[in-house]
């Protein structure tokens, strides 16, 4: 709240201030840290992370020489922001494979983001073999998790090359393999200075595994469902930062928590209800077309992706009637609205009250090693991992929504479940499934 | 090998620890390594060595009179026989009983690491950090029970409301369990202790991860069948014995600088001597329907039942003998358990790459200076130090069942398969019927009878 910014357009806006709010956010933070961070135990000083050098591609730098040097600031955040808001609609347009991608992308840059500040914290740059072992790791989960994903969703490829069945077949024992190598080398790489450090790199690889790797996996997943579920969280997040930024802005007064000061009650609160109507918005918006809403096939004939499909349920509009209060009020009847917009009023609370607490956790986690942003990677913005810390339990949440409360599980897989199982074991299920339909009266009973 | 010990009965399950305790000797002799940890500047470690001595009053009494190197082996052999019996016991009891057990062992591993960590990060005293550990104990255990009893018992599930909500719910409460661990460790965050927190979360974490997850794959295994429990379990112990008794009557060149005691000889003689006694425990197991059928939960009685048609590797097989076998023992054909061979993949894998389980819990026990992981058995220190080697093996005969062995489990395909739409449900039951009757499994469609 120390800076007055220029405005921009109103979508510039969104990614603007959210930037600003965490820039803001991080130099208070510097501030204040200092020296009450010292702790009592021999941990002493700063974990000597460098200052990171100044990002700002040149052209940038010559176009803004006249402006002093805060309002230069900004117009790098702003003009980052824009670029990156760009780039977010072009991927979107190019398509779920282009999305992965780009999902994967990010991962290894937050990963190797980590881990880097592991290496800075513990001076561990010339530990033997560790940085092989670090990428070996994030290779065998990655093939872990992409190999189940490819089994579950391309079947047909799958079946019909030869080589794939066979990887498809075994893949949990060749994953095993593959990682058990990685712990045998780890093993084998301990050397008598350095057991404790080499012990703490393997406790942080996995760790950085198990947040970076899997959650950007449960993304992909949402994003097969229908790259609905991939944009609508992902907008809800960024526009619940903005908006409680803005309305911490003009009218915050009491503070939220003490990790981070900048954040007070009003920006969090103006922030939820903003996030939900946005919410409401975005997926009216984008619900009416089957590009965003069907799940994304692969089609084994022409070896493409495709979303192409009858929408289901969710995105046909319905008219629900309104409570007799709120008929009352705005003299309407019934509404018309897609079911999913039922569902997005979940994720924006979501969004809205458990994505500070990720923003919350990175901002403890920078305070813990005494840095300012995980990287410089962005000029004016720091890390990969700085704009995505919020979205890691969104994914993990609309994830979990979905399993449990849109679809069931994906048929394709049981039938080739079913198909895996013994004849007499086969012939079980489907005498019970016989009479489960017989019941409900989907089946009729022959004579 | 500087204890000769005492072994209890047949050769059960003596453990072979004082591998690990003569590197802990050795390490404590050795100056170096304290200096050289030094350069970081992570925390000196000084945990106290755990000196509380567990041992009861009875024993001591007996043992008084001997020579105090023989009164620890003393010690640790009557504690080997007292393990082994408690093992039998537990075989005995049924799988119910050894649920029970696994789940225990886990609580007290989980324990004893956190405590370590405790004690490295001198963080007794931060707010919170005991509580939250066991409460993030509870939600994985509790994601991982759910997802097991859905599979299992699916009937008793389908019967009750309350537990029909919970299964059908389950991942989404198990989050939310989860979720609202992960706010209070954020809200619990103090400003001073920013970077204690932090390593004790990931500690924890990295606990939950190795100890709770591979329990639960001890427990999947218990499922299929006891002996998937039995004959790994057997097969680790066996070996780390094997690769001692190797050790001690030929042992010459280190296999490697992290424990010295260990030796190539013992680890090669340990490999067949395990090949040996995996393919003779297999066989003996094999015959009996209490060990090969998979548990079930029988709802009528609402009790586990080991009941069943064994399956075909269960059943003997005659294999005929490659030439060159032939020539050597002179005989045609050899009629085993197809499980023996499995045994032997098994028993393989457990000789090779168990003890690198070993040697990790060794590193670990160096790169924070402890000689065991806590006092729990006299002599043998705690839960930890006897089943370092197994969480590989758990993993391994995992993955080995769900590659080689089993299909998909049928009742959790037949719960999928109810919870799809209606339509789906028609679809597949139409494809399957006319894929059973192609079969001939069932009859054609003009003479099917309701």
């Amino acid at each position: 709240m120390t800076e007055l910014r220029h405005r921009g357009t109103t979508e510039n806006d969104l990614q603007h201030q959210q930037s600003e709010d965490k820039g803001s956010e991080s130099e208070g933070k510097a501030e204040k840290d200092g020296a009450s961070d010292s702790e009592s135990k021999p941990d002493t000083g700063p974990p000597g992370v460098p200052v990171p050098a100044d990002d700002t591609p040149e052209v940038l730098n010559k176009a803004l020489s006249g402006l002093s040097s805060r309002w230069k600031n900004w117009w790098v955040r702003g003009i980052l922001t824009l670029a990156m808001i760009s780039f977010f609609f072009f991927i979107i347009y190019l398509g779920p494979m282009v999305l992965m991608l780009i999902v994967l992308c990010v991962q290894i840059k937050c990963f190797q983001e980590i881990i880097h500040i592991g290496y800075s914290v513990y001076h561990s740059y010339h530990l033997p073999w560790f940085r092989t072992l670090s990428w070996y790791f994030l290779l065998c989960v990655n093939y872990f998790f992409y190999g189940e994903t490819v089994t579950d969703y391309f079947s047909n490829l799958v079946q019909r090359e030869e080589p794939l069945r066979i990887l498809s077949k075994y893949h949990r024992l060749i994953s095993f393999a593959m990682y058990l190598t990685g712990f045998c080398m780890f093993v084998l790489s301990l050397v008598k200075k350095h057991y404790r450090l080499q012990f703490y790199m393997f406790g942080w690889t996995h760790v950085t595994l198990l947040i970076v790797v899997t959650q950007s996996h449960l993304i992909i997943h949402n994003l097969f469902e229908g790259m609905i579920w991939f944009i609508v969280p992902i907008s809800c997040v960024i526009c619940n930062d903005i908006m409680a930024y803005m309305f911490g802005f003009f009218f915050g007064r009491t503070p939220l928590i003490k990790l981070s000061p900048k954040k007070t009650w009003e920006g969090f609160i103006g922030g939820f209800f903003s996030t939900v109507v946005f919410g409401i918005l975005l997926s009216y918006v984008m619900a009416g077309y089957s590009f965003f809403v069907c799940p994304v096939e692969f089609n084994s004939d022409r070896n493409s992706f495709e979303v192409d499909c009858e929408p289901s349920d969710l995105f046909q509009l319905q008219d629900y009637a309104l409570p007799a209060a709120l008929e009352s009020l705005t003299g309407w009847p019934t509404l018309r609205l897609y079911p999913f917009q039922i569902h997005s009023i979940s994720l924006s609370a979501f969004a809205s009250l458990m994505g500070p607490f990720g923003g919350f956790f990175a901002s403890g986690f920078k305070r813990a090693f005494k840095i300012k942003d995980f990287a410089n990677t962005i000029p004016g913005h720091g890390g990969i991992m700085d704009r995505f810390d919020c979205q890691y339990l969104m994914a993990t949440f609309v994830n979990v929504y979905i399993a449990s409360f849109i679809r069931g599980p994906n048929p394709a897989k049981v039938v080739q479940q079913l198909l895996a199982l013994r004849l007499d074991q086969q012939l079980h299920i489907f005498n019970s499934l016989k009479t489960h339909l017989t019941e409900r009266g989907l089946l009729e009973e022959e004579a | 090998m500087t204890e000769v010990r005492k072994r209890g009965g047949k050769g059960g399950d003596a453990d072979s620890v004082s591998d690990k305790e003569a590197d802990g000797e050795d390490r404590l002799g050795l100056p170096g390594e304290a200096g050289g940890d030094g350069e970081y500047k992570a925390d000196t470690p000084s945990v106290p060595p755990s000196t509380a001595d567990n041992t009861p009053q009875f024993l001591k009494e007996a043992v008084e009179g001997l020579n105090p190197r023989w009164k620890n082996c003393c010690i640790r052999g009557v504690l080997s026989m007292a393990m082994i019996s408690g093992f039998f016991m537990m075989i005995y009891l049924g799988p119910i009983m050894l649920i029970v057990v696994v789940m225990t062992i886990q609580i007290k591993c989980f324990q004893e690491i956190i405590d370590i960590g405790y004690r490295v990060y001198h963080s007794y005293e931060l707010p919170w950090f005991r509580t939250l550990s066991w409460y993030f104990l509870v939600c994985v255990n509790y994601f991982f029970y759910g997802e097991t009893l859905a599979e299992y018992f699916g009937a008793l599930v389908q019967r009750e409301e309350p537990l029909q909500f919970l299964v059908r719910y389950h991942r989404f409460i198990s989050f939310a369990v989860y979720l609202a661990g992960f706010c209070m460790f954020v809200l619990s965050l103090v400003k001073k202790h920013y970077r204690l927190q932090f390593y004790m979360f990931a500690w924890t974490h990295v606990t939950l991860l190795i100890v709770v997850t591979q329990s639960h794959l001890v427990i999947q295994n218990l499922f299929e069948g006891m002996i998937w429990f039995l004959v790994p379990v057997s097969i680790v112990i066996c070996n780390d014995i094997m690769a001692y008794l190797f050790g001690f009557f030929f042992g010459r060149t280190p296999l490697i600088k992290l424990s010295p005691k260990k030796t190539w000889e013992g680890f090669i003689g340990g490999f067949f001597g395990t090949l040996v006694f995996g393919f003779i425990l297999a066989y003996l197991l094999a015959q009996f329907q209490y060990f090969v059928c998979p548990v079930e939960y029988n709802s009528e009685t609402n009790r586990f039942t080991a009941e069943c048609e064994p399956s075909d590797i269960f059943v003997m097989h005659e294999y005929t003998l490659p030439f060159t076998v032939q020539s050597i023992l002179r005989w045609k054909t050899v009629t085993i358990y197809p499980y023996q061979i499995h045994s032997v993949a098994l028993s393989t894998f457990g000789s090779l790459i168990g003890p690198f389980g070993g040697f990790f819990a060794s590193g670990f026990k160096r790169a924070f200076k402890i000689k065991d992981f806590a006092d729990t058995i006299p002599g043998h220190g705690g839960i930890m130090d006897r089943f370092d080697c197994q969480y590989l093996m758990a993993t391994f005969t995992h993955v080995y069942i769900a590659s080689f062995i089993r299909g998909p489990n049928p009742s959790k395909v037949l719960q999928q398969l109810l919870v799809l739409q209606p339509e789906q449900q028609l679809s597949i039951f139409n494809a399957m019927r006319d894929r059973l009757r192609d079969r001939g499994i069932l009859p054609p469609a003009a003479t099917e009878a309701m």
